[in-house]
């Protein structure tokens, strides 16, 4: 369906753009969707426990599994020597990243051995048992550690544009500063699970909880010594995935893989929730030390920001993820000179990994400190400065990739924004209230976000698509994109039921496989829809040509004169059932079988000369949050929360809503509660939900409205003009950090508080003392 | 004597003979009756995805309670109805009103934590009449965690659903179920298994503290929602287990004018409106305590007898001078709550000795108490540092006795002597006395850094706690004080 078709009314759509429910809804209401661990086993299966390293560095002198062996109920444990393949996870295959690590200790929870039993209880009783010698050494276990040691996982990445440098000596006035930022554990509900069954030829069939099928299916391949056609991935859905599952997956389904190889039984490997959270990556946690030059009036002159990331003990996704942080280093700002350094640092800890926004997030973090800095350090409010900044018309809209930002309409949303959550009046209203409020003081903020999408690796913005049509008219759909409950399948449904003229209920989603859909990239980056959507249309159109063709070959009327609708297709002033059609096309031997391929277009980017476009376009909205901080202990609470989103014109507003909602309370969550904290040793201490805090339902702000921006459609042409919406809205949540700097920088004038995040009660209390002169 | 465990599953009577004594229901559920819906998620009690319902007889009606399966033993469900989700669609498939509404508004995403929320919001749809603010539906959803939605839709879908005229089947057939589960409610003494490796539910205090004098080395479970972790993330094998939920009159609570005595058995939610009664302070320290799920099974008794250095009760407790009771065959005794704590992981409680009963004296008109929780998140989570404060003020406007407790301070919840004596004697408003006694709060205790809070954050907390209730007791609003459990209506 072409948007002029659209416009003209040829055919209303009855399908996209209906807020419909999750495909899922009702089962998920009734207990009846499965989940990896709800498969019923085949007789015999195997469950694995993983035993891991109680060093953060060093290596394994002995490891004596003499009583593991022994105890009830365990057939057999693995070690790396079990390896038949290549012992490596690494999502590129560096042979950075064991799958179990023969000696060497790179953090603490590095997989050692893996029990196999006849239950998963014994399995876990029986890791207890190992008797582990170790030789530890010195480890490295964060940013500072590892710029003092030195260590870097890659070399530093990042943009320069003009002289910045000699921009801020002649600035008006100079800032500089520092802050960190926390990690954050992505803690889907449903925690790393895959079940590996052997079949014949050495053949290996995985049920996986990933984001990346064809990861899992090419690296238990390398792993195991196989070919990739003989291994099949699938999976029908995730329990919330977030980027912790898209190449972290992996391990646990390679060494089911590897139980199920070694022994010829089932084997099944669900991680106890306190070992996922110790053994999987997280969200990189930075330091980042800035110097920016600005006029009188708050205006950039230049910015020179380096940001220092802790990767961990590999590399994993962390290449990429620091990229897309220097990507969005700029926040929604112009930056007339800059130099933005990315470092990649080494440490004795978990590999940190892909998380909603990818690296996104800690750079905008940055760009709104920076304008927060800026506005208390000149007096004005920080609104004003982010005005003052934003990216504008020609000579103001070049990112410092040099990408020319050329769909920006956050002008426009931050005005309406402004205008509908009343910010100026409430400025004034909380300025009169911190005046007469000697123990609780409030804050608001209102910030932007700009995200690119596209993979900034490129080759990984493709997507493959395959569609039946059966005879009796249901449709049977796959593509590679999986669902953790972003709603993508549905979407993807309706495009497929909209062009086909059917109801959803003719539709039917199917597990994601390798062995339908190959090559597949995974499902991450918000692109989901936006690939899988179009290759699903490519796939029906192709069969609609055959059906178009058929039509006018038996029945002599043009393509012009047919309309697929209501279930029914309309030839010419005859209407006939969609099935009626299948069936006799079928009889007619033409084929009702297509896969379809999409690749996005106009995108280019070389990394080593940094030019180029990486973007398809961008995804914008911006958030006004009020805040009130107990200035004694240090507790916050969100008041009041506006949201002004783009989604381009909406395949699915329900669905959106929901990214727009639950992105935005998981970002503050990253920001307010949620701390992770390693021990000197470098063993997590924050590894179960008794200990690390994701935001419950009291925390979400009592009085919180969210709107889709009015939005002429995405500028591109992208699947039925919307847009990416799975991370820009974690972005949203900066606002309320920004408001409880503002809330702090109350207590005295002319002082930018120095926040660090996650503003949990301490760290706002130590922010309170550093502004006021007290210190904690 | 009944050697089986029998409870009841959609409509019929479920009797098990051979129960290991640490079996989690959730794994009853899940692998034994293969009933996939009900999910794990933590397997500590914490994110409440493995949320099912609890039907049982409260005063001879058939209420529903939310527990956390994965931390549940299933000898505690003895004598109650279990309904999972599984089952609350009817027969044809027409979703039950809570379903319906979380489908119609969205209440799901990724779909793993839905159940638990689905059993969370049939308990509430079950237990509540009137029209519902979302602060309530937040307090009855806290000890579910969803990483997707944002909650919005989902407290939504409960505004809509709960509430109202109650017309789903369990309603229907509340007479059925009350009469099955009275059908089940004997007085027998309940042992499965043998000397050496049982789990036991004694139908009596008597029996209760027999079978504990005969077997001090077996391990006595109340609500199981710490013993519970022991076993599912210690691994610990816990041959013996004594539950106290069958005993009649453990659980018993009275309210005597002057104080409360509440059994060791009486679960956080059976006290709550005691405790709120009490002063409101009290109230809102037990709704943050843990969760619905948590309060619904968990006890006072267990809190205290269980020694930690942070339960949120203790402090609470020791500040209002209440009085330990415990038990040892048939011998007895009462201390001072204080002298219960004697140092880290230590009580002064004697091998098979049981805590059965706290005395707590009320408030007398001139006594101002306030109690305080400083924690990472409001709801459900353990305190950073948790304060608890009485002063006795006299006509003279003078404090004559001020007692002053905190948890998270010291390896047990512990007195503030240095504090309470320097505001002892003076007057309440008396700025320089409130002074001394900050100085005097860092000499009393010399807390640890650990991952709730660092020692600096705490010794400032415990002041600002301390500052908190002074200025309160002085006279200002909690609304200008405080964020949360302000004592006045707004």
């Amino acid at each position: 369906m072409d948007l002029a078709d659209i416009i003209n009314g040829q055919k209303p759509l009855t399908v996209v753009r209906q807020p419909t429910a999750h495909d899922s809804a009702e089962k998920h209401m009734t207990g009846a969707a499965v989940y990896v661990d709800d498969i019923r086993e085949p007789v015999g299966t195997l469950h694995a426990a993983p035993g891991y390293a109680p060093i953060a560095a060093g290596r394994v002198t002995r490891l004596d599994l003499e009583a593991v062996k022994k105890a009830p109920g365990v057939v057999d444990v693995l070690t790396a020597e079990d390896i038949p393949g290549v012992n490596d996870i690494s999502p590129k295959h560096l042979g950075d990243d064991p799958a179990i690590t023969p000696d060497k200790v790179m953090f603490y929870g590095q997989v050692l051995f893996v029990v196999l039993a006849e239950t998963r209880d014994q399995a876990r009783r029986a890791v207890k048992l190992a008797r582990i010698s170790t030789a530890p050494a010195m480890p490295v276990i964060d940013v500072d550690d590892a710029i003092v040691a030195d260590t870097k996982i890659h070399a530093d990445y990042g943009f320069t544009r003009g002289d910045p440098a000699e921009e801020i000596s002649r600035a008006p006035k100079e800032i500089t500063g520092e802050f960190r930022m926390g990690g954050q554990e992505h803690f889907y509900l449903e925690g790393q699970a895959a079940l590996a069954i052997p079949g014949e030829d050495g053949d290996m069939m995985i049920y996986s909880s990933t984001q990346h099928p064809s990861e899992v299916q090419h690296v238990t391949a390398h792993v195991l010594g196989l070919a990739s056609n003989q291994v099949t991935v699938e999976v029908r859905r995730m329990g919330g995935g977030f980027g912790g599952k898209e190449s972290q997956a992996t391990q646990w389904a390679v060494l089911a893989a590897l139980g199920a190889r070694k022994t010829g039984r089932p084997c099944k490997l669900r991680l106890d929730r306190d070992d996922d959270m110790i053994m999987t990556g997280k969200r990189h946690d930075f330091r980042v030390d800035y110097r920016v030059g600005v006029g009188k009036d708050g205006v950039l002159r230049a910015v020179d920001v380096t940001f220092s990331a802790r990767c961990g003990y590999s590399e994993d996704l962390s290449l990429g993820v620091v990229d897309r942080t220097a990507f969005h280093a700029d926040g929604a700002y112009f930056y007339p000179t800059c130099r933005i350094v990315t470092r990649r640092m080494r440490t004795n800890t978990v590999s940190n990994t892909a998380f909603r926004g990818f690296g996104g997030p800690q750079g905008k973090l940055f760009a709104e400190r920076m304008m927060d800095h800026i506005a208390y350090a000149i007096g004005r409010d920080p609104l004003d400065v982010r005005k003052a900044n934003i990216y504008a018309g020609a000579g103001r809209d070049r990112t410092p990739y040099n990408m020319r930002v050329e769909d920006n309409i956050l002008p426009e949303i931050i005005n309406d924004l402004e205008r509908t959550s009343d910010y100026w009046a409430r400025r004034r209203e909380i300025a009169d209230f911190n005046a007469s409020s000697p123990v609780l003081k409030k804050g608001i903020a209102l910030t932007p976000v700009k995200f690119g999408i596209s993979f900034t690796l490129i080759h990984l913005n493709q997507a493959g698509a395959l569609v039946h049509v059966y005879r009796d008219g249901s449709i049977s759909l796959n593509h590679g994109g999986t669902e953790m409950g972003q709603g993508l399948f549905v979407k993807v449904a309706q495009v497929v039921a909209e062009e086909f003229g059917v109801g959803l209920d003719k539709v039917k989603i199917t597990a994601t496989s390798t062995a339908k859909v190959p090559n597949t990239a995974p499902t991450a980056a918000s692109a989901g829809t936006d690939l899988n959507a179009q290759a699903a249309l490519a796939a029906c159109r192709a069969i609609k040509e055959r059906l178009f063709d058929f039509i006018q070959e038996k029945y002599g009327v043009g393509r012009d004169r047919i309309q697929f609708r209501e279930g029914k297709v309309l030839i010419g002033n005859e209407a006939m059932e969609f099935g009626q059609l299948a069936n006799e096309a079928h009889l007619a031997r033409v084929s009702l079988s297509s896969t379809g391929f999409y690749k996005t277009p106009k995108i280019h980017w070389d990394r080593a000369k940094a030019s180029g476009r990486p973007f398809y376009y961008f995804a914008y909205g911006a958030a006004c949050s009020e805040v009130t901080v107990d200035t004694m202990t240090g507790e916050m609470k969100v008041d009041r929360v506006d949201i002004l989103h783009d989604v381009g014109k909406s395949i699915n507003p329900a669905i959106d809503i929901g990214q727009i909602e639950g992105g935005f309370i998981q970002g503050m969550g990253w920001l307010t509660t949620e701390q992770l904290v390693w021990d000197s040793a470098g063993r997590l201490q924050t590894h179960a939900p008794s200990t690390y805090k994701i935001p419950a339902a009291s925390d979400v702000p009592k009085d919180f409205r969210v709107a889709l921006y009015e939005s002429g459609g995405n500028r591109e042409d992208a699947i039925y003009r919307s847009k990416a919406v799975g991370e820009p809205p974690l972005m949203l949540a900066i606002s309320v950090f920004s408001a409880i700097t503002d809330a702090i920088a109350s207590l005295k004038p002319a002082v930018m508080p120095r926040l660090d995040a996650p503003a949990t009660p301490e760290a706002i209390m130590r922010a309170i003392r550093a502004t006021t002169g007290g210190d904690l | 004597m009944r050697n089986t465990i029998r409870f009841i599953r959609k409509g019929r009577m479920v009797e098990l003979g051979a129960v290991e004594p640490t079996a989690m229901l959730l794994d009853y559920l899940r692998e034994v009756e293969g009933a996939k819906g009900t999910k794990e998620g933590c397997r500590e009690g914490d994110c409440g995805a493995c949320t099912v319902a609890i039907g049982k007889l409260r005063d001879g009606r058939l209420a529903y309670e939310p527990v956390n399966s994965c931390i549940h033993f299933v000898g505690q469900v003895d004598g109650c109805e279990v309904v999972t989700v599984e089952d609350l669609a009817s027969e044809d498939g027409t979703l039950h009103p809570v379903q319906a509404a979380m489908v119609e508004h969205h209440g799901s995403q990724c779909g793993f934590c839905t159940p638990g929320f689905v059993m969370s919001l049939f308990t509430l749809y079950q237990g509540t009449k009137g029209a519902l603010t979302r602060d309530q539906v937040n307090d009855w959803i806290a000890g579910n965690l969803c990483r997707c939605t944002g909650y919005r839709p989902i407290v939504d879908a409960a505004i809509a659903a709960c509430g109202k005229t109650r017309r789903d089947r369990f309603a229907v057939n509340a007479g059925d179920t009350a009469g099955l589960l009275s059908f089940l409610a004997d007085t027998d003494d309940v042992f499965v298994g043998d000397e050496d490796r049982f789990i036991a539910a004694p139908g009596s205090i008597d029996s209760l503290a027999a079978l504990y004098e005969r077997h001090p080395d077996a391990t006595i479970v109340s609500g199981a929602t710490d013993v519970g972790l022991w076993v599912t993330k210690q691994m610990r094998d816990l041959p013996k287990i004594i539950l106290t939920g069958r005993a009649r009159g453990f659980d018993h609570i009275a309210d005597t004018g002057y104080e409360l005595m509440i059994g060791a058995g009486a679960t956080y939610a059976e006290v709550e409106p005691y405790f709120r009664a009490l002063d409101p302070d009290l109230g809102e320290l037990l709704r943050r305590l843990g969760s619905k799920q948590v309060r619904a099974v968990g006890t006072v008794g267990g809190n205290i007898a269980n020694g930690s250095p942070i339960g949120d009760t203790p402090p609470a407790l020791i500040a209002l001078d209440a009085t330990l009771e415990l038990r040892k065959g048939k011998q007895e005794r009462s201390i001072p709550i204080e002298s219960f704590f004697i140092d880290y992981g230590k009580q002064s409680r004697e091998r098979g000795e049981l805590v059965t009963g706290i005395l707590i004296p009320k408030l007398s008109a001139n006594q101002i108490f306030r109690c305080f929780k400083v924690s990472k998140r409001f709801d459900q989570d353990i305190s950073s540092v948790m304060g608890a404060f009485r002063f006795t003020v006299g006509e003279d406007g003078a404090i004559s006795e001020a007692r002053i407790a905190y948890g998270g301070m010291a390896p047990i919840p512990k007195r503030a002597k240095r504090a309470e004596q320097a505001l002892t004697g003076a007057q309440l408003r008396d700025s320089r006395a409130w002074a001394r006694a900050f100085a005097a709060l860092r000499e009393d205790f010399t807390p640890i850094d650990d991952h709730r809070a660092s020692a600096r954050y705490r010794t400032e907390t415990a002041h600002a706690l301390l500052g908190k209730a002074l200025i309160e007791a002085a006279g200002t609003a909690s609304t200008r004080t405080r964020l949360v459990g302000r004592r006045e209506v707004a």
